[in-house]
């Protein structure tokens, strides 16, 4: 096993900066904007973005999380337990521009489970995805509005994301598993 | 997950398993609050409800259960007359798995019952109730209740109050209650108590007023109207007076203590009615935990791999 | 396999020759002759004669079961008394009392009768056993004088206990004109109400309605008792209590005329063994608790239980294939009795091969007044040819019986019969 870092703190910070300045630059009420992580590492980049946010503008965005389990297409193969306090979404989504927030965007089915979710808790006005990482092989027609970094993968190969409110350090890591 | 492939009772159940159930049912209680209740975890399943006996509120409860977790449900209730000597029991269960039904949620009047549906159906099967034995997903609900009031099982003092003896709630309480660590007494007519109760860890107390003092929680049986006379229970008034959760016997002890009944209630006989509408009753909370308990336990019985590896 | 017609000459050779009623063992040949002992231990058979190898096994007498239900007339489907002599012979047994609850009841000289000549033709010797009350209904005494001319042997109400002590006592008073047993089934009914098993620690862990021990031992004292005050004989039925042995044990330092029974499947199985709901387990008097089956096997070993009966009673898949209350009590136990008893008594008990024989075959035939001596030159052969060592598990293909339901599938028994002869005829497993 290789494992070669492609952020590292200082750089996961400037890109959750960059993500959340592209989001104020793109919108023009960021009042209904709603912030939703997806458990786990989700969550935590929410907060930093919510935190971001307000440093920049003075709005505190609303923010919810989201634990996908119960809306997996995978259900009938495995059975995966829920996160404790997993989904807690304690407003209603009308009307509202959700953000969605995730550490890595890869196959695509955790984002379309998220959806999926999305619809119980009401009728958004947009729904977009912000995400630290891109590592592309997508198996459904899912697009990212914000992304922090592209990095292509490989076969045999892990984005591995650590973050400090989970895992003690901000990383980044490409690791690969040798044949 | 699971050790056991069913869900046929609470005596030996692994503790570990219990907490899944408990700590799974919160999360879908949290379904239950959304605007659109539903996940689709169990499309595609088929659930039937086998029931051989009356009980509208928990059948409507594994109902709602199933449909909020997208399951297919199909309902057969057998009314106590066409109930021969047990061979459309087994002709029953045997027709309906024919028709490729992946779980079986079964209440009928004789203990057992659903141990011996195992011995000749594949499907999986959820005990709602097996005569005077057990009814594991009420305890399950009581539980998580109890744990939702106190954030914990072990330690709490919890009374169970009633006709024990005929009790499926009391014996499946019992058995999970002590498993998680807790500390039961039971208090009732003595003649309703069964005399070998104590071989299972719990306490005996005729003196409501004691057993009062000393619970966190109350869990009040119904009494059954058909035990009157017959020289079971003297008489409703004797019963009232004797053991029942009265406003003024809760007045006098002026203490937080829970209250729960699993429902349907005689108001005025073994529960006041305004002690049942009041903020120490937790009997509609109850009724919603049993909902998300029964999404739970259908979701870690039936949700993954068909052929999963299971006892 | 199965049953044949003795040869002229059957000589059993080199076996270990057990003599219950003379309590001898002696090592050496038994020739049977045109179906009776022509010869034991030392002697010349014809050379023709038919011979078999006994080394390493046990030659001793047929067995007398006290207490089976062969069904016939009325549940023919159950079990009839040919099918039943053959699970018997297959168990060991040479001579068996059958029960009166048949439908109709054995409850008037023309049943007795009608026993007794289709037993003619059966393998094995077969005798009825009266009931007590017309109908068993316990009302009316049955003409017990009769009957007994007819060959009733004792009379019992079985499967309904007398539950009228002043019916008892008028049963018992009269029993003593024709000087035979009375068979009460001890179960008090009102106390035993719904019970469906033990009432003890399982049958809470259960929810099933439970059957004190009380229901037994409160009625047997009530027996015992009219029996002394009566000085009529009184033979306790499938003992299953330490209480019922304890009032028992008293009674029987002061009075003779009281015998008791006890089955193997209450000295095998304890109470634990219904967790798994299995209705093979639904007998009654029920099988209870871990301490009673000590109890039942201290009063074997001490003699205040008599002898070992098996209670054989056929049910059909029918009656047993169904929910815990509404299963038919009772269980086949002829055919795995002698591997059971074996297995409990001398295996984790200690008693001799001797003793176990005895309590199947001299004891119960003692009280019953049937010919005990059954190595006498001349006498009819019933005797049982036994591998006393051998460790099998019983199967399905060890039943003789129409009906097949037993609990003792898959269970570890010692102990074989492998040949029985009685009446003329040979029977091999």
């Amino acid at each position: 096993m290789s494992n070669q870092v492609l952020m590292d703190a200082k750089a996961v910070d400037r890109s959750i900066t960059r993500l959340s300045h592209e989001i104020l630059e793109r919108t023009n009420s960021p009042e209904d904007i709603v912030l939703i992580g997806i458990h786990n590492r989700g969550v935590p980049i929410a907060s930093r973005i919510q935190a971001k946010l307000q440093e920049f503008s003075g709005v505190i965005l609303e923010q919810g999380s989201l634990d996908i389990t119960f809306h997996r297409d995978d259900f009938r193969e495995r059975l995966v337990m829920p996160q404790v306090k997993g989904t807690d979404i304690s407003f209603s989504l009308d009307g509202k521009v959700v953000i969605l927030v995730d550490d890595v965007l890869y196959t695509g089915r955790t984002i379309r489970a998220a959806l999926d979710e999305l619809n119980s808790f009401g009728r958004a006005a947009k729904v977009q995805l912000a995400v630290l990482v891109d590592r592309g092989h997508r198996e459904l027609p899912i697009k990212a509005d914000y992304v922090g970094k592209n990095v292509p993968t490989h076969e045999g190969e892990h984005v591995s994301v650590t973050l400090k409110e989970t895992d003690e350090t901000d990383c980044v890591c490409l690791i690969r598993t040798k044949e | 997950m699971l050790q056991q492939k069913h869900l046929l009772g609470l005596d030996g159940y692994p503790s570990e398993d219990i907490q899944v159930i408990i700590d799974t049912a919160f999360n879908f209680r949290e379904v239950l609050d959304r605007p659109i209740k539903k996940v689709p975890s169990l499309q595609g399943v088929t659930i039937v409800n086998l029931f051989f006996e009356n009980s509208t509120r928990t059948r409507i409860s594994f109902e709602l259960a199933q449909k909020r977790l997208s399951a297919d449900t199909v309902n057969f209730t057998a009314s106590s007359s066409s109930l021969k000597k047990g061979e459309s029991f087994k002709d029953t269960a045997q027709n309906i798995e024919a028709m490729k039904i992946d779980a079986v949620v079964m209440r009928h009047p004789t203990p057992g019952a659903p141990k011996h549906l195992t011995e000749f159906i594949d499907a999986i099967i959820i005990n709602a109730g097996d005569g005077t034995h057990e009814h594991p997903t009420q305890a399950i609900l009581d539980m998580m209740s109890l744990h939702e009031k106190f954030g914990k099982l072990k330690g709490l003092k919890v009374a169970i109050l009633g006709d024990i003896l005929h009790s499926r709630v009391a014996l499946s309480n019992i058995f999970g209650l002590i498993t998680m660590g807790a500390e039961v007494t039971l208090c009732g007519p003595p003649n309703l108590i069964p005399t070998f109760i104590h071989d299972l860890d719990v306490t005996v107390n005729y003196n409501l007023d004691e057993v009062i003092e000393w619970a966190d929680a109350l869990n009040v049986l119904r009494i059954q109207r058909e035990r009157m006379g017959r020289g079971l229970v003297p008489s409703t008034r004797e019963y009232r007076s004797m053991f029942g959760i009265t406003q003024e016997r809760l007045e006098h002890h002026k203490k937080e203590i829970v209250i729960m009944h699993p429902g349907p209630m005689n108001r005025g006989v073994e529960i006041d009615g305004s002690v049942a509408d009041s903020d120490q009753a937790i009997i509609l909370d109850q009724v919603l935990n049993g909902v998300a308990s029964r999404m739970a336990i259908l979701y870690l019985l039936c949700g993954g791999k068909p052929s999963e590896e299971k006892v | 396999m199965g049953l044949k017609r003795l040869g002229k000459n059957l000589v059993l050779k080199n076996g270990t020759i057990i003599d219950p009623h003379h309590k001898k063992t002696i090592h050496g040949d038994v020739w049977i002759k045109d179906g009776t002992i022509a010869g034991v231990g030392g002697f010349k058979a014809p050379k023709s004669s038919e011979t078999v190898d006994c080394s390493g096994k046990v030659i001793t007498h047929g067995f007398c079961d006290l207490h089976v239900h062969f069904r016939e007339p009325g549940r023919e489907d159950k079990e009839t008394l040919q099918t039943g002599s053959l699970a018997a012979m297959a168990g060991g047994f040479t001579r068996v009392c059958v029960m009166p609850n048949t439908n109709p009841p054995l409850d008037s000289p023309e049943s007795i009768n009608f026993i007794r000549e289709k037993a003619e033709n059966c393998p094995i010797h077969i005798h009825p056993i009266g009931a007590v009350t017309k109908s068993q209904d316990g009302n009316d005494l049955t003409e017990m004088g009769l009957m007994h001319q007819e060959g009733a042997v004792a009379f019992s109400d079985d499967g309904l206990p007398i539950q009228d002590g002043a019916m008892m006592r008028i049963a018992l008073e009269y029993a003593t004109l024709v000087d035979v047993p009375i068979i009460n089934h001890a179960e008090d009914v009102c106390l035993r109400a719904e019970g469906v098993m033990h009432e003890g620690r399982i049958s809470t862990h259960l929810g099933l309605p439970g059957n004190p021990d009380l229901a037994e031992s409160a009625m047997v004292h009530r027996d015992l008792e009219l029996a002394e005050f009566t000085g009529a004989r009184l033979h306790v039925p499938h003992v299953s209590s330490a209480k019922a042995v304890h009032h028992i044990r008293e009674m029987k330092q002061k009075n003779k005329n009281v015998t008791a029974e006890v089955t193997p499947h209450h000295i095998f199985f304890n109470d634990d063994a219904l967790t798994s709901f299995n209705t093979h387990l639904k007998v009654a008097p029920p099988i209870r608790t871990e301490e009673d089956r000590r109890a039942l096997i201290q009063a074997v070993k001490e003699g205040t239980i008599d002898c070992i009966a098996t209670d054989h009673a056929p049910h059909t898949i029918e009656d047993k294939e169904t929910t815990f209350d509404l299963a038919s009590f009772g269980m086949i136990g002829l055919e795995s009795c002698f591997g059971a008893v074996h297995k409990v008594l001398m295996d984790q008990e200690g008693l001799q091969l001797e003793d176990v024989i005895a309590l199947l075959t001299a004891k119960p035939r003692a009280i019953m007044g049937f010919d005990p001596d059954l190595f006498t030159l001349g006498r009819a052969a019933e005797i049982n040819v036994i591998d006393a060592d051998k460790e099998w598990t019983f199967e399905r293909e060890h039943v003789r019986s129409r009906s097949i339901n037993s609990p003792f599938y898959g269970e570890p028994l010692k102990g074989k019969v492998e040949l029985t002869i009685s009446c003329g005829r040979i029977f091999s497993n």
